[in-house]
């Protein structure tokens, strides 16, 4: 089996002594042809790896800026299909930073497993997060994947216990997202301190690379998670400048703006290093 | 995941604790009222013309409706897992309404998240629930509905989880809640069925309730389940009519799907989107159905039926006039289709239907809809 482009891009990424960034931005917001310019502007800016949000009506994980710009993107009229089709555009040109949609369960399902993990495939997407579908009833999408080499991300908490991070680790690959603090995304900071345990943790129960997320938005937080994780994700913090270009009449300067911020970010991440 | 399947150990330990289940059995009888009467509607049984029809008076119990049958069951584990704040999603504002009031009964901090539209709509439950000593979160995320409210909860559950319960007030959301909303709920089939035995010395042929997301239909249904010969008739709110879209017959327009943790039918679009639904009553206004009924309709062990608003206004009158008994307009739905259900009936049968609710909350709409004045 040949190696994925995750496990690739983790290799390279600790070859260099660094932690990877994971960026997040929600497909079609506020528009497809924005989302693809600000992927390029991520990719040439230094994300290692890239989550492209699926827009669903209920994001019930998911914090007023990620559900906003959910909101946006439905407005706009993207569908599950729109994601996968702005992932291929991407594709034709990237053959090397992963992709990893980023949903709920809902579209997935609707669209039908098979259907989905052939389309995701074809798109050149790498793994899917799907927050509202738990180990114990993610099988069938197994099922789908295993003809691809789709990865299912799936994700820990500190609530987690070694039992639960076995049963979470169990059929994930790829990496596993471990969330920083109990609640929903873009919610508060966590004290790097508190979640180095939960994070050594995981990667000991689980084997696989961890990626720590939910309230990191500057080049410092990223540097101090980058002291204990092997990525660190940003997601919010991308999104909010959708919002703020979009209040300032500035629509055009959103892939600019990302640009910028995944640039101080894996500026931060590369001085940083790894402890 | 860990917090519901705590929850999930914590009450299979508590179905087996007979101080918690005399405690609660001690609070339905003399904090809700319970059991509530089996009443034989005789007007009603006339006017129809055909099977024997009893209502179960479950509009009756203390705070007018079903609701506080699970509420109660659901603040006794969060006490016995030694949580002090007690969150809900409300609609209408009836299971809002009964988690105020058993949390004030209990001197628990208490949190309801009602979409934004809801509490302009429904103002004397916003201000029971007030009184009562609740704190009312308007939300305003997504459509600033029933469902968003219920999302807003499940995100403050994950955030708060160290001392917050979430008591989800139907018989949807993730395992465990269905089980759990079902079982509190099935007192209402027990009684029936022991009442009915006593009066009648039978079973009933058929039992018929109201469903939005179907707790008070899983409660009188499922002690019958096991008892083939009688009929499970549950009706669904067809709003407008189904044909226009704007309903809340999640099993006869909608198709499967995932959402607050579970596979059920769902109203969404072709890219599996959920739809807000539309009902003339608040509390049958949800997009989703609890699960338990996605399977009984499978399997064909239960009808499902369906009723415009207009119909549900003709049963809320009916019922009026001919009992005396101002029904919620939930049931109102199911009162509107007793007159086809006793078609396909015997004049010797008997007919169970659940009055879930009364009617008190819905004056202000129904006038409005009659175009009268109060």
């Amino acid at each position: 089996m040949p190696t994925s482009r995750i496990t690739a891009r983790f290799e390279k990424v600790r070859a260099e002594g660094r932690a990877a960034l994971v960026s997040y931005i929600m497909a079609g917001d506020p528009d497809l042809e924005t989302s693809y310019k600000a992927l390029c502007a991520l990719r040439d800016n230094g994300a290692d790896i890239i989550e492209l949000g699926a827009p669903f009506t209920d994001p019930m994980a998911d914090g007023p800026a990620i559900q906003r710009a959910g909101q946006r993107s439905l407005k706009a009229g993207t569908k599950l299909t729109d994601v996968l089709a702005l992932a291929k555009r991407f594709r034709e040109d990237d053959q090397d930073t992963p992709l990893i949609l980023m949903g709920y369960a809902n579209p997935v399902f609707h669209l039908g497993y098979e259907a989905f993990a052939d389309a995701a495939a074809d798109a050149g997407i790498d793994g899917t997060i799907l927050v509202d579908l738990p180990p114990e009833e993610d099988h069938e999408l197994r099922d789908a994947y295993a003809r691809h080499e789709i990865s299912v991300i799936r994700l820990a908490t500190p609530t987690t216990t070694d039992k639960r991070i076995a049963k979470v680790a169990e059929g994930a690959s790829g990496f596993l997202y471990y969330v920083a603090v109990a609640g929903v995304t873009g919610s508060g900071s966590a004290d790097p301190q508190d979640i180095r345990e939960g994070v050594e943790r995981a990667r000991r129960v689980s084997g696989l690379p961890v990626c720590v997320g939910f309230g990191v938005r500057t080049g410092e937080q990223a540097a101090a998670m980058a002291a204990i994780a092997d990525g660190v994700v940003v997601g919010s913090a991308f999104v909010d400048h959708v919002r703020t270009s979009l209040e300032a009449g500035t629509p055009d300067k959103i892939p600019s703006k990302i640009g910028a911020l995944a640039a101080e970010l894996s500026g931060a991440l590369a001085d940083a290093g790894r402890n | 995941m860990p917090l519901v399947l705590e929850l999930e150990d914590e009450y299979r330990a508590a179905k087996k604790d007979p101080a918690f289940l005399s405690q609660m059995d001690d609070l339905w009888r003399n904090y809700v009222g319970r059991p509530s009467p089996l009443y034989h509607a005789e007007r009603m049984t006339e006017h129809f013309g055909g099977p024997k029809i009893y209502f179960k008076r479950d509009e009756l119990n203390h705070t007018g409706a079903h609701k506080i049958n699970n509420c109660l069951g659901q603040v006794l584990l969060a006490m016995r897992m030694g949580k002090k704040r007690i969150i809900a999603e409300t609609g209408a504002g009836q299971h809002g309404v009964a988690t105020a009031t058993v949390c004030a009964r209990f001197g628990l901090q208490c949190v309801v998240f009602m979409g934004a539209t809801d509490v302009e709509r429904q103002k004397p439950n916003v201000f029971r629930m007030k009184m009562l000593g609740a704190e009312i979160v308007p939300v305003s995320s997504g459509t600033g509905t029933l469902k968003d409210a219920m999302n807003e909860a499940l995100r403050d559950w994950v955030t708060n989880v160290h001392d917050t319960f979430y008591v989800i007030g139907t018989a949807a959301g993730p395992h465990p809640y269905p089980e759990l909303v079902r079982d509190f709920q099935s007192v209402i089939g027990q009684e029936a069925k022991s009442q009915l035995m006593e009066r009648e010395g039978r079973l009933p042929d058929a039992v018929v309730a109201c469903i939005g997301g179907g707790s008070n239909a899983i409660g009188l249904f499922h002690p019958f389940i096991e008892d083939e010969g009688v009929r499970l008739i549950g009706v669904e709110a067809s709003g407008h009519g189904i044909e226009t879209g704007e309903h809340a017959a999640a099993l006869n327009g909608g198709r499967p799907g995932i959402l607050h943790g579970n596979k059920t039918y769902l109203l969404q679009t072709d890219d599996g989107q959920i739809i807000d639904a539309h009902s003339i009553s608040a509390g049958l206004d949800y997009p989703g159905i609890g699960p338990e009924h996605a399977f009984l309709r499978d399997t064909g062990r239960a009808e499902y039926l369906t009723c415009t608003d207009k119909e549900a206004l003709e049963g809320f009158q009916l019922c009026t006039r001919l009992e005396g008994i101002i029904p919620a307009l939930e049931p109102a739905h199911a009162i509107a289709r007793l007159g086809d259900i006793c078609e396909t009936m015997d004049k010797d049968q008997i007919l169970i239907m659940n009055l879930c609710g009364r009617g008190d909350k819905d004056i202000f709409s129904v006038a409005e809809h009659l175009g009268m004045d109060i």
